[in-house]
């Protein structure tokens, strides 16, 4: 059963990172990958709170392996990273990975916290 | 992978052979490649977001696979997810080598990256994971395996993709020279 529930969770995030980074880049125009950051934090938070809330085994695989799972991506990161040293912004590369790892692993904290504070 | 020359229809996609192309910096989406632009455009909009759903479930349930065969006990180094994330840049630097780079973007099946990079690659990977069992770690009081894992990852996968992509340029380059 899990195994649906990640695969139904997996098919809606992987879109969803697709249709956020495409609608942060449209509003914001520069090299810095602001829509994969932004969607690495947002899943980041929610797993967070998911795991803050101590959630059902079966909403964990749906809404966390499957849904916050695919929503981040470790791979788009890397690459970017990579080509942004490679072009010569070497500055924005490592500002990437620092911003990235700062913000993500700060969300996730956030997301602990907030759902225990909310459920007791 | 190859369209074009494969002799397959491209019909009912955009036209992808005029027009300046720049390389992405972005592997899931650049808006500042033309044909990255337009590919949401009309009734191709469903075939690419269905090539990324399909490719998400793909790549989320090789992940969970990983870690149901390998579970990590609590307080110990999350290896499947290192090797999960390590193994999917590794795969992005050839994947984006073969179908984005030096102008194949235009020469590539336009639902290939999609699927295989935003959607497989992309659902393979997490970071949402990563962090989660970063801060668990630090909870568990182990904050030397918790650091060991968070630098690890990050270093593993610049190091991943780079040598990835640094070979597959290589072989693209020697094949293309003899």
């Amino acid at each position: 059963m899990n195994w649906l529930l990640v695969a139904v969770g997996a098919a809606v995030g992987a879109p969803l990172r697709y249709l956020t980074d495409r609608a942060v880049q449209l509003r914001h125009d520069s090299v810095f990958p602001w829509g994969t950051f932004t969607v690495n934090a947002c899943g980041s938070l929610v797993l967070g709170l998911l795991a803050g809330a101590s959630v059902s085994s079966p909403t964990y695989a749906l809404l966390g392996t499957g849904l916050c799972g695919a929503v981040t991506t470790y791979s788009t990161f890397s690459y970017e990273t990579l080509r942004l040293a490679e072009r010569g912004w070497k500055f924005l590369a490592a500002a990437n990975v620092a911003a990235s790892l700062l913000v993500g692993l700060g969300s996730v904290f956030l997301g602990v916290e907030l759902a225990g504070g909310l459920t007791g | 992978m190859g369209s074009g020359s494969g002799g397959h229809s491209n019909e009912g996609y955009p036209n992808y052979a005029h027009g300046p192309v720049s390389e992405a910096i972005d592997p899931d989406v650049d808006l500042h490649v033309p044909a990255q632009r337009t590919e949401t455009a009309g009734a191709h909009k469903w075939q690419v977001l269905g090539a990324i759903s399909a490719g998400g479930a793909v790549g989320a349930l090789a992940r969970y696979a990983a870690s149901v065969h390998w579970p990590a006990p609590a307080g110990a180094f999350p290896w499947a997810v290192f090797w999960v994330n390590v193994a999917g840049c590794c795969l992005i630097g050839v994947l984006m080598a073969l179908v984005s780079e030096g102008g194949r973007g235009t020469r590539t099946h336009p639902l290939v990256r999609p699927f295989l990079g935003v959607g497989v690659l992309g659902g393979f990977t997490t970071f949402s994971t990563y962090a989660l069992d970063f801060t668990e770690l630090l909870e568990q009081e182990e904050a030397g395996t918790a650091l060991a894992y968070a630098g690890g990852t990050v270093a593993g996968a610049v190091a991943a993709v780079w040598l990835a992509a640094s070979a597959t340029r290589a072989v693209l380059a020697r094949t293309a020279a003899s």
